[in-house]
């Protein structure tokens, strides 16, 4: 490996690991933002309309 | 955790070190980091805001998003691009599925006793049905067949029975479970060394310097027929490069050793297209998934920091595990020569395994990681069906048991294509090219233009900051309207003429085309003429089947109409 490689690589793992770090630490600390973030939920509207 | 559980799948531990290694590793983690900031997470955000102001306007599906936001009469057929996209790649995506429920369970029960890369090679062959077309469809334990079986009853049971909060719950505790489990699994890699002692270049370090070195060095040798270069192998590490100058210098001239800069390897647009291609596949970017999810949002929900935490949840799982696990033991365990050749969802199916193989308790940790995997898949494959059950709500104005009973007839066939043509696994990989790859590009690029121009970025982020806890830097407004859009359509313009008409950049020249496009219209391959694929043409047949069908249904849909007048649908 050289150290360009060792470079991206650091650059790389250490970028996206703070990123995730960040988001995080942001939406436990500000407040009612828990029930604000979604993402692929999967309980939609439709399903209460014809299940 | 829900948010994070749903952002990771199989893109993260399979697709992306498949993809790195098959373009070389340290330039297309470069071509990727760069498309993750310029087009990832810009049109990750446009999507979120266009499906939120859809659902406000009562449209689920993206055809009807389309026609709701450009109230144009052909913005629908736009729109059901983002209905093939899912549907088509869950089609061959439950046969991966299938593949990782099998050997969590062969680990757990005790029928897996890998020694060699030989036999992982094997097991993955039969598993996958590469030995003969209709392989996979063999009635044994060892074959894909009854895994498959299970995998898509159960995806469909639990979203017919509408039982899919459950496997939400699942994944709260799954998730961090196998983030644990990658961390352990990461960790036996890093200490695998060579595991090799005959083969003492087959080792991690080299591993990770394939994957993260930004330069690669080569052998060539000049064919004397054509004139081209043919890569004969290549190298990593001082010890590897040492020898092949002895090697080059002993061949009389007829080999010579070539350093490749990152410059050079970046000047490949099918590097770039698969790079961005990753970021959209792994991240549901242009994928027809996230813009259906966000329209059942309300104004006060933030799709700001929704968008950046489930894309950062994602880049982690694939950056700092997916790319520090499968390609280094890959390296160590297939050597470099093989590493790119094992197909792009292979690499961990033929590596992981032995990487269990050779740690204590390696049935329970091997079964639990692929199982962890399996649920991982779960809850993607699940979400890629919830775009054709919400297009067909819509379109056919039908309840969901119908739309879901129509999708699943639908997606049977469609599967039980992609399980029969498994030789050389032709029918995934064309389907994962022209539609994971392709379509989801020609979607992304769509998606960014209709919100940066036909929106303008005024109106685009002022939807997005609705509810937002934090605002998208400014920068991205210039990066939505300008450098997003004209990248991917740059991109997109380098990879027809070089695929498709076979240009040449570095000479200027017209040679081969890809393989993707000779498998369905012939051409040469090192100058030899190369015969057509039945399996591929097949493939992209069934591609404009499905998009026929969709396009149909788009076209006699009352509440589209509704939409391209301006008007929401809930009054008709």
């Amino acid at each position: 490996m050289t150290t360009s490689g060792l470079i991206v690589m650091l650059l790389s793992v250490g970028t996206v690991t703070v990123l995730f770090g960040w988001c995080i630490w942001k939406v436990l600390t500000t407040p009612q933002e828990t029930d604000k973030v979604h993402g692929v939920e999967f309980h939609t509207p439709d399903m209460d309309k014809d299940s | 955790m829900a948010v994070a559980g749903s952002a990771v799948g199989l893109g993260n531990f399979l697709r992306f070190p498949g993809l790195a290694a098959q373009y070389g590793g340290g330039a297309f983690m470069l071509a990727y980091a760069i498309s993750f900031l310029i087009i990832g997470l810009p049109i990750g955000w446009a999507e979120w805001a266009m499906g939120r102001y859809a659902g406000s306007r009562g449209y689920n599906s993206c055809p009807g998003a389309f026609a709701a936001i450009l109230n144009k009469r052909w913005a629908k057929y736009i729109g059901i691009i983002g209905v093939i996209v899912p549907v088509v790649i869950y089609m061959y995506y439950v046969f991966i599925e299938s593949w990782c429920l099998g050997y969590a369970v062969k680990f757990w029960t005790g029928g897996i006793h890998l020694t060699s890369t030989e036999e992982t090679v094997a097991m993955f062959k039969v598993m996958s049905g590469q030995i003969a077309d209709g392989s996979a469809l063999t009635p044994s334990w060892n074959a894909a067949l009854p895994w498959l079986m299970i995998v898509f009853v159960f995806n469909f049971w639990l979203i017919y029975r509408g039982l899919s909060g459950g496997i939400e719950k699942m994944c709260n505790y799954g998730m961090p479970l196998l983030i644990v489990l990658a961390l352990v699994v990461l960790a036996r890699v890093m200490t695998l060394g060579a595991p090799d002692p005959a083969k003492p270049h087959d080792n991690v370090v080299n591993g990770l310097g394939y994957m993260w070195n930004p330069s690669k060095v080569q052998i060539e040798r000049t064919q004397p027929a054509t004139g081209e270069n043919k890569v004969v192998e290549e190298l990593v590490g001082a010890a590897a490069i040492a020898t092949a100058e002895q090697k080059v210098a002993a061949s009389g001239g007829t080999l010579k050793l070539v350093t490749i800069t990152p410059w050079e390897q970046l000047k490949n647009p099918l590097l770039w297209m698969a790079a961005a291609a990753q970021i959209f596949f792994s991240l549901s970017v242009g994928f027809g998934v996230i813009i259906v999810y966000a329209s059942y949002l309300q104004k006060k929900d933030d799709v700001v920091l929704s968008g950046l935490t489930a894309s950062s949840a994602n880049e982690f799982c694939e950056v700092a595990l997916g790319g520090l696990i499968t390609v280094p033991a890959a390296v160590a365990f297939l050597g470099l020569a093989s590493v790119a050749g094992q197909g792009t969802f292979g690499l961990g199916f033929t590596v992981l395994p032995l990487v269990f193989a050779k740690m204590p308790f390696g049935a329970f940790f091997g079964g639990a990681f692929f199982f962890m995997l399996f649920l991982a898949a779960i809850t993607s494959s699940i979400s890629m069906l919830q775009p054709g059950i919400a297009f067909l709500e819509e379109a056919m104005n039908v309840g969901r048991k119908v739309s879901v009973t129509i999708l699943s007839l639908l997606t049977t066939l469609g599967t039980g294509f992609v399980v029969y043509f498994t030789r050389e696994l032709k029918a995934l990989d064309t389907l994962d090219f022209w539609v994971g790859t392709f379509l989801i590009f020609i979607l992304a690029t769509i998606q960014i233009i209709v919100f940066g121009w036909h929106w303008g970025i005024e109106r685009g982020l002022k939807e997005a900051h609705q509810g937002a806890s934090i605002r998208i830097p400014a920068i991205f407004g210039v990066i939505m309207k300008w450098i997003c859009p004209l990248f991917l359509l740059v991109i997109f313009g380098l990879t027809v003429l070089t695929s498709v008409f076979g240009f040449d950049l570095s000479t200027f020249t017209f040679g081969s085309a890809s393989s993707y496009v000779v498998d369905l219209i012939g051409g040469t391959k090192d100058g030899k003429p190369v015969a057509t694929n039945q399996a591929a043409q097949l493939s992209v047949a069934l591609v404009i089947i499905v998009a026929l069908f969709f396009g149909l249904l788009s076209a006699r849909s009352k509440a589209y109409q509704r939409a391209e007048q301006g008007l929401p649908k809930n009054d008709a």
